[in-house]
């Protein structure tokens, strides 16, 4: 199952670890582009034992920086016992269906009725099973209503529940001060207090909160305008756009710039958005494995020499759409090596910052400032400003060019109802805030504490010994829970012990993949990080979740295989 | 993980059980279903090779004597 000794490190520079039965990443890009570069068998990875491969040097050749990621391999009893459960829970399911088909038991769902029973079916029957009989079991974790501002603590509506999850009841007791590792706040931006929730009251004094009309209407405030300026600015490219949605700007924008004749090469953990936007516009895409560099370039250079299918003319454009990070996985693209092959092979690229957009980076301007690029090298730059901003909507920046080319021909510039404008004042206020202009250092404290608060959770949940993915600085902490009754169990018990998780299970996830995502804050302080992590080590032990079978090792000495660029053949 | 008696270790060993299972999911009648047949199961299973075993034991025995006198 292992492929530990064929894990090398490219060029020395990047070793990342295989996804349970991927192929390893050999970056065959890295060696191709550098083909002249001499190997420097001085940096190693040492691949413990069995697998995993953590530490990784750097010369600089396209990271500035040590690039570490690990996805531990899933114990392959953890794995088939995982998929016992499944079938339990699955024979379960099918012995309820039976009963409620026959009427033995009330049915909840939503189904036909009695007199359009041979019509062409409304709800689809067997693709809900998982919901049905799966999800509902444990559809108290999820949804839960809160009544207070989503900060570092929140205040949570008790509810409960008679019939199984299928209804619930608001006991009308409030559970005050969970601590909150779910929300985007990386920042720690959403708050009901400060400079910005002040200047958003002032602005819906003076606008009030609806706009009533489109951009292209009576819509555009000045507000917007100096919004769209300052994104452009905060980003360092020429010009931006913003939405009203963070899913719309991805999936109406998308078809705007792709259609029929043009590729896209999509990852294949790409944001459901993303894949909607590419699948309206019409256009092929074809899907490397996730993060891999070797897969990408194999299909950028098919494209190239085949062109379009049957006719074989050249394709119109082809367009690279990746992640900033990666939000069920905690991975951090390679954004290096992608521009690098995008430049290569002339295609064009969309990156989307939705969750790196003041998370990442030494001035919390994304994954572009993490790794210390050129934002022009990006031609599409998208983000939400859901997150860190703690307000809403999307924003597209890039070329004036294109942003005027948007403009004109993007459903959700033309359609979509301008943005609100205490949500514009609040983009603006944070924003300024990280910049620094407004006059304080509060904006790069919480950057960097952002990048503190990163590095000492993760290290401390390795240290426990659970199975954590992803990129060391990234802030979504996905730690691997596998069965299905384990994802039910922990968010129980967190929250019985008054920590408020997500939990992830599969449409979200590969089935045997159930994950509880913590979302690290700037807002948290390290008390509540040690609360935190101290109830987490407790349930994992009340619930056997510290599968990990490794620990961090610095590199050690281990003869570097210096195999040069190996053609892609898989 | 510590235990204060043995009674809160099983409690623990029977939480286990039910997580990997999956059955920690199930309404108490569908968890009782499935325990009833998994320990009927089992149940059969010992009571089968209590039966059964010592015999085929002896048999195999008698064999191995008779093969053994046979050479």
């Amino acid at each position: 199952m292992t492929e530990s000794p064929a894990t090398k490190p490219a060029n020395g520079d990047v070793c990342q670890r295989v996804k349970n039965g991927l192929k390893p990443d050999r970056n065959g890009l890295l060696k191709s582009l550098h083909r002249c570069h001499e190997q420097q068998p001085k940096h190693h990875c040492h691949p413990e034992e069995e697998e995993e491969v953590h530490a990784a040097s750097h010369h600089g050749s396209l990271y500035n920086r040590s690039f570490i990621e690990s996805f531990e391999e899933t114990p392959m009893l953890v794995a088939v016992l995982t998929y016992m459960g499944y079938g339990i829970l699955t024979i379960f399911g099918y012995l309820r269906d039976f009963l409620r088909h026959w009427k033995i038991e009330r049915c909840h769902i939503a189904r036909e009725k009695e007199e359009q029973k041979d019509f062409v079916p409304l709800y689809q029957d067997f693709e809900n099973f998982y919901t049905r009989n799966l999800y509902m079991r444990i559809r108290d974790n999820w949804n839960r209503p809160i009544c207070s501002v989503p900060g570092a603590k929140v205040d949570l509506m008790e509810r409960s529940s008679r019939d199984y999850n299928w209804t619930f009841e608001y006991t009308g007791r409030v559970v005050h001060d969970v601590i909150n590792l779910g929300s985007y706040n990386y920042l720690g931006f959403a708050e009901n207090t400060g400079p910005c929730a002040d200047s958003a009251a002032e602005v819906t004094i003076k606008y009030g909160v609806g706009v009533a009309s489109t951009r292209q209407e009576i819509g555009n405030l000045d507000r917007h305008e100096e919004m769209e300026k300052l994104v452009a600015k905060f980003l360092g490219v020429e010009s931006a756009m913003a939405f009203g949605m963070g899913f719309a700007t991805n999936s109406m924008n998308i078809p705007a710039l792709a259609g029929k004749g043009c590729l896209i090469l999509s990852d294949e953990l790409n944001h459901a958005s993303l894949v909607l936007g590419a699948r309206l516009s019409g256009s092929t895409i074809r899907v490397f494995k996730h993060n891999n560099m070797q897969s990408l370039e194999k299909l950028l250079r098919e494209a190239i020499v085949h062109g379009q299918p049957r006719t074989h003319r050249p394709w119109k454009k082809i367009l690279i759409v990746v992640e900033g990070i990666y939000s069920m996985e905690g991975s951090v693209v390679r954004l290096p090596e992608v521009i690098a092959l995008k430049k290569r092979y002339r295609a064009y690229l969309y990156l989307d910052e939705a969750h790196s957009i003041g998370a990442l980076g030494s001035r919390g301007r994304g994954v572009v400032d993490y790794f210390g690029l050129d934002p022009c090298d990006v031609d599409v730059m998208m983000g939400t400003f859901t997150k860190s901003f703690g307000a809403a909507g999307g924003y597209i920046a890039g070329k004036r060019e294109l942003i005027e080319y948007l403009r004109s021909h993007s459903h959700s510039a033309v359609y979509a109802t301008s943005m609100s404008p205490p949500v514009v004042e609040q983009i603006i206020t944070s924003m300024k805030c990280i910049m620094g202009e407004d006059g304080t250092t509060i904006g790069l404290k919480r950057v960097r504490q952002l990048a503190e608060n990163t590095v000492y959770f993760r290290k401390r949940l390795r240290e426990m010994g659970f199975i954590i993915y992803g990129n060391m600085d990234s802030p979504v902490v996905p730690m691997m829970l596998y069965m299905p009754a384990k994802i039910g169990a922990f968010g129980r018990e967190m929250l019985k012990r008054n920590i408020g998780v997500v939990v992830v299970g599969f449409p979200a996830t590969p089935i045997i993949e159930s994950r509880a995502r913590f979302c690290i804050s700037a807002a948290h302080t390290k008390d509540m990080l040690d609360r935190a992590l101290s109830v987490i080590s407790e349930v994992g032990d009340l619930l056997q979740l510290k599968y990990s079978r490794h620990r961090i090792q610095p590199s050690l000495a281990r003869p570097f295989d210096n195999n040069v660029y190996e053609d892609i053949d898989d | 993980m510590n235990f204060k008696n043995f009674t809160e270790y099983l409690a623990w060993l029977y939480y286990q059980y039910l997580l990997i299972t999956g059955i920690y999911v199930l309404e108490p009648w569908e968890k009782s279903i499935f325990n009833s047949i998994l320990f009927s199961a089992i149940a059969m299973v010992i009571y089968t090779s209590y039966v059964f075993v010592p015999i085929h034991l002896c048999l195999t025995l008698q064999l191995s004597v008779m093969m053994q006198n046979y050479l």
